[in-house]
């Protein structure tokens, strides 16, 4: 697909001029990623997971619900980078392509919706209450 | 294949015609993990944080299918097997990606192009990854372990 020729860039197919964004977006959310995800690992280590009421006052801890927040945004950031050089190098034709990107843009963006709506819940929740079933 | 190609522009030759080294390794190896994180990772995370947020009864049924579940039926035995193996690949992976992010940061800085530094740390990178994966299950099976 367009090499950068005249006819690519017209359709938009070729170098769009964002590489360099793309690429510096991509390291700066994977720092992000190792402290971030780093902090998740190894919590996730020394949790006791099968304990639900412990696990939920280690994730309403503020500083704990923050990191978390920052996590989903750098992790959904990095991934939707990542997976749409994946799809630009496996996925043909134009359409197909269009909405593989669409879907992956949904994804990205509803995924780290959902996650960190999730954590507002839990860091919110009156604590004498046990948040209740949605 | 050559001859059919819809252009006559030059391409790179197909990938077999190189001899397989540990560098492309670790480069596909990259890839994979990350987009096995970024898909069964993710959504894995979101449907623990759910199930989390969503109280007692959700958090116990996601362990139930995907970790341990005390009166495990058939459908459970199952998924508590999937569920295992499918946390032993994302350890992997998040490791495998961690060590290979790395490696390319060292990378974009000019360094490591040498043909044996530059095998040297794919080797290192993909041994690292397995090691540190075995460690950190030696490590979970040991605590489940004591207690």
């Amino acid at each position: 697909m367009g090499n950068g020729t005249h006819l690519g860039k017209v359709r938009g197919l070729g170098s769009s001029g964002h590489g360099a964004q793309h690429w510096l977006q991509q390291r700066l959310t994977a720092l992000g990623n190792i402290l971030l995800v780093g902090f998740l690992f190894v919590s996730l280590i020394r949790l006791p997971l099968g304990d639900h009421a412990a696990v939920l006052r280690w994730a309403s801890n503020p500083t704990v619900a923050l990191a978390l927040i920052l996590m989903l945004v750098s992790v959904f950031w990095h991934l939707r980078l990542g997976l749409t050089v994946l799809i630009e190098d496996y996925v043909h034709g134009e359409a197909t392509r269009l909405f593989a990107i669409v879907l992956l843009n949904f994804y990205a963006i509803g995924g780290g919706a959902y996650g960190i709506f999730a954590i507002v819940r839990i860091a919110l929740a009156p604590l004498s209450v046990a948040p209740g079933g949605m | 294949m050559a001859g059919n190609e819809p252009s006559a522009r030059p391409r790179a030759p197909h990938l077999q015609v190189y001899k397989w080294g540990p560098a492309m390794t670790v480069s596909i190896l990259h890839r994979i993990s990350g987009d096995g994180l970024a898909i069964v990772g993710a959504c894995l995370f979101l449907w623990w944080l759910g199930a989390l947020a969503a109280g007692p009864d959700a958090y116990a049924a996601f362990v139930a299918c995907v970790w341990h579940d005390p009166d495990a039926g058939t459908f459970h035995q199952i998924t508590n097997i999937l569920g295992k193996i499918i946390l032993v690949g994302l350890t992997w992976a998040f490791f495998q990606h961690l060590f290979s992010g790395l490696r390319h940061f060292v990378l974009d800085t000019g360094a490591g192009y040498e043909l044996k530094t530059n095998k040297l740390w794919s080797i290192v990178v993909i041994a690292a990854g397995v090691f540190a994966t075995a460690a950190t299950w030696l490590y979970i099976f040991k605590e489940a372990l004591n207690g």
